[in-house]
């Protein structure tokens, strides 16, 4: 197959890049400049970029770098920005795999004429009878289909992730065989375009007003006030200054933008027996309503048994409500809810976003 | 092999390979120093210096050697001294070589037309007895179009007559005349040039200065009197030389076979291709450049499939990272952001063959039909 690795500058996407091309396939690399602007700094800098075209050289293929900056700023960044400003948090790297990698990328690979594209991920597509399966990968530390887990069968027909059958050892080890100068390179951690606390604040404050907010107690009593009412997340924790509350942990249990106001409670106002999940989408067949599955709220949370119900109000199967056997501390809105197949827990049934 | 990218730099030309052999060969070392072999040194850079003054149409003192245009740019912008903001002009399609710092420095940029032309009763307007320095180049990297410095010269004395003129002629070096009465480039105050342009080596350029005096922006040993200190690069400022010398000797005879093989080259793609549009179609224009805009497909794709297929062309301007930023010279030319990433120049020069423009005729065609076939997003159907 002619096959279009996206190389980050990454280890992982270095040894893919490498296997790809020990299976035989005709393997061209290209790095997507998503972000960094004037800077150039921080995810996808010039540095990593130069990785990416230094592995590739080393590995014997050609490399280019896609300019996607514009669509990673339409379809990832001021979506994140406006949802924020909904008191939601939406997961950026899942929208970045929906738009850029697996729809922007994996377009521009097939009218280059190219079968498939490979990435680093840590997953495994499996095909079974015609049908793509996505299944965890192999190093359950680092398995990463739950940022997969809106993919379906018309992206993962032309998916390929090498080093989805590898532990992160393996891909190390494998690495420092070829000497690949990623090798040793520390692993992406948090949100490219948001390097630290200080540069979220600052996007926020650059691109959307922030609001100050009263912080209330879940009777409603005032108890505080916070200066951005955007950079406060349901199941925060930290960085919410109120008055002494008797030395129990407090945790944001709603944000309302439209009130202007931070409610806080205990961890057991954060337990819900129940969560509606919008904008569904299925790997292959969508799961039928009262079917077991595990529901998992973030990328390394833990999934838990849940059964999946629709609603009356069912947007064109869209939408439904994943109905957990024992409450839950629920995921903030707008972030992804994957849900795997309760039979054969490694495989990912679909994934729907928390209301 | 087709080597269709002369404008990011032409091939070595063999004068210019056999100067760099014969000033190794000769060990010319640094020119400074009390003795022989360094007298050598500077003798060849003399005569160096005179071949490009020649070329410039200025006196040998007058020629600063730097490491490139870039450089000899800056320079010139930081002639006009410690700039007040609004006290440096340029065109809206300058190099990020001159740009970036007239920009830094707080200066403005003046539009340009439709067809890529710096805008004269724009330019009128923007001037006033307080600008310092106007830089308009020559001729414009990506679509070739040669601006009306005649006329900016004429307008920068009447409105701004304490103003510096400075040109990038980077890329009207190797076609057009820079001296003599009838080059509006010999007009200018300030001239920028490039050697690999013309096919020198990259790495060398010089600026020209008729009586303006330039604050160095490098110090030390105080080389090429003071105005910018470092051992010369006495190689590179040789083979620049020699380039120039043979380019002076062949531009007529260049000029007539380029342009004949870009037009021939422009025409059939037009044909060939629906949806082009020849940037800069109604300006004068480089004989070297071909700008084409192409409907719906994007430079960096189809660059992807040109240099699979062997050929060399260019998008816009290639950031560090190596990913191609939308055309700011398109953009000012009042295309649309989704037209200024669908740029595809094409830049012929001394060494270009007919069978390269064959086969870019070819080539070229196929590679646009193949992405429009597939340029498709997955919302909008099967992949």
């Amino acid at each position: 197959m002619r096959v279009l690795v996206a190389m980050s500058g990454g280890v992982d996407s270095s040894v893919a890049a490498a296997r790809a091309v020990a299976d035989g396939h005709e393997v061209v690399g290209a790095t997507m400049k998503l972000w960094g602007g004037e800077s150039d700094s921080g995810c996808c800098s010039v540095a990593d970029a130069d990785d990416a075209r230094r592995v590739a050289a080393q590995i014997g293929i050609s490399h280019h770098v896609f300019n996607f900056s514009d669509d990673f700023d339409a379809q990832v960044v001021a979506p994140y920005i406006a949802e924020h400003a909904l008191g939601r948090t939406p997961n950026p790297c899942i929208e970045c795999n929906r738009h850029l990698k697996f729809d922007r990328f994996l377009v521009r690979a097939r009218s280059l004429g190219f079968d498939a594209v490979a990435t680093g991920h840590h997953a495994r597509v499996v095909e079974e009878g015609g049908c793509f399966r996505l299944r965890r990968g192999r190093d359950a530390a680092k398995d990463q289909s739950y940022v997969l887990s809106m993919l379906g069968q018309a992206q993962l027909a032309h998916c390929l992730f090498p080093v989805g059958v590898l532990t992160k050892d393996d891909v190390r080890s494998e690495a420092r065989r070829l000497g690949l100068r990623t090798a040793a390179k520390p692993d992406s951690l948090g949100t490219c375009f948001l390097p630290s606390a200080q540069s979220r604040r600052e996007l926020f404050a650059r691109r959307a007003a922030l609001h100050p907010a009263t912080v209330q107690d879940a009777d409603g009593t005032p108890v505080g006030r916070v200066d951005a009412l955007e950079l406060v997340t349901v199941g925060q924790r930290r960085g919410i200054c109120v008055l002494a509350t008797g030395g129990k942990r407090r945790y944001v249990t709603a944000v309302d933008a439209v009130r202007r106001t931070v409610t806080l409670g205990g961890r057991d106002d954060l337990l819900v027996g129940e969560l509606e999940l919008t904008d569904l989408t299925w790997v292959a067949a969508a799961v039928d309503p009262g079917t077991p599955v595990l529901a998992q709220q973030s990328a390394h949370g833990v999934p838990v048994p849940a059964v999946l119900t629709t609603r009356t109000h069912d947007a064109g199967g869209k939408s439904a409500t994943v109905r957990f056997d024992q409450p839950v501390v629920r995921a903030a809105p707008g972030q992804t809810v994957a849900l795997y197949d309760a039979r054969d827990p490694d495989v990912l049934c679909g994934a729907g976003i928390a209301r | 092999m087709a080597y269709l990218d002369n404008a990011a730099g032409a091939p070595l030309r063999p004068e210019a390979a056999a100067a760099i052999r014969a000033a190794t060969d000769s060990g010319l070392t640094n020119p400074s120093g009390a003795h022989a072999a360094a007298r050598r040194a500077r003798d060849a850079i003399d005569a160096a210096r005179d071949t490009v003054a020649a070329a410039l149409g200025v006196d040998a003192a007058g020629v600063v050697f730097t490491s490139g245009g870039t450089e000899a740019d800056n320079l010139a912008v930081g002639a006009a001294g410690s700039a007040r903001t609004g006290a440096l002009v340029c065109s809206a399609i300058e190099h990020h070589a001159v740009l970036r710092p007239v920009l830094a420095a707080g200066g403005r940029t003046v539009a340009v037309t439709g067809e890529g032309v710096v805008d004269l009763a724009r330019l009128d307007e923007a001037l006033d007895p307080k600008v310092a320095l106007v830089s308009v180049m020559a001729a414009n990297n990506e679509t070739g179009a040669i601006q009306p410095l005649d006329e900016v010269v004429a307008i920068v004395r009447a409105k701004a007559p304490g103003a510096v003129v400075h040109t990038d002629a980077v890329q009207a070096l190797p076609w057009m005349a820079l001296s003599g009465a009838l080059s509006p480039v010999a007009r200018c105050d300030l001239v920028a040039i490039s050697a690999h342009k013309i096919g020198g080596p990259a790495g060398v350029g010089a600026l020209a200065t008729r009586g303006v005096p330039v604050r160095p922006l490098l110090l030390g040993g105080g080389q090429e009197r003071g105005r910018r200190s470092g051992t010369p690069n006495v190689t590179g400022i040789l083979a620049m030389a020699a380039a120039m010398r043979a380019a002076t000797e062949q531009r007529a005879d260049e000029v007539a076979r380029v342009r004949a093989l870009r037009d021939r080259l422009e025409e059939g793609l037009a044909e060939a291709i629906d949806g082009v549009t020849v940037s800069a179609a109604g300006a004068e224009r480089l004989v070297g450049h071909c700008h084409l805009t192409i409907d719906g497909v994007e430079s960096e794709a189809l660059l992807v499939l040109l240099d699979e297929a062997g050929i060399a062309a260019s998008g816009g301007a290639a950031c560090a990272s190596g990913a191609l930023d939308p055309s700011h010279v398109l953009l000012a030319m009042g295309a649309t952001p989704a037209q200024a990433r669908s740029g595809l120049r094409l830049s012929l020069g001394w060494a270009t063959t007919a069978s390269e423009v064959d086969k870019a005729l070819d080539v070229v065609p196929k590679a646009v039909g193949n992405l429009r076939r597939h340029s498709r997003r997955i919302g909008a159907g099967v992949l």
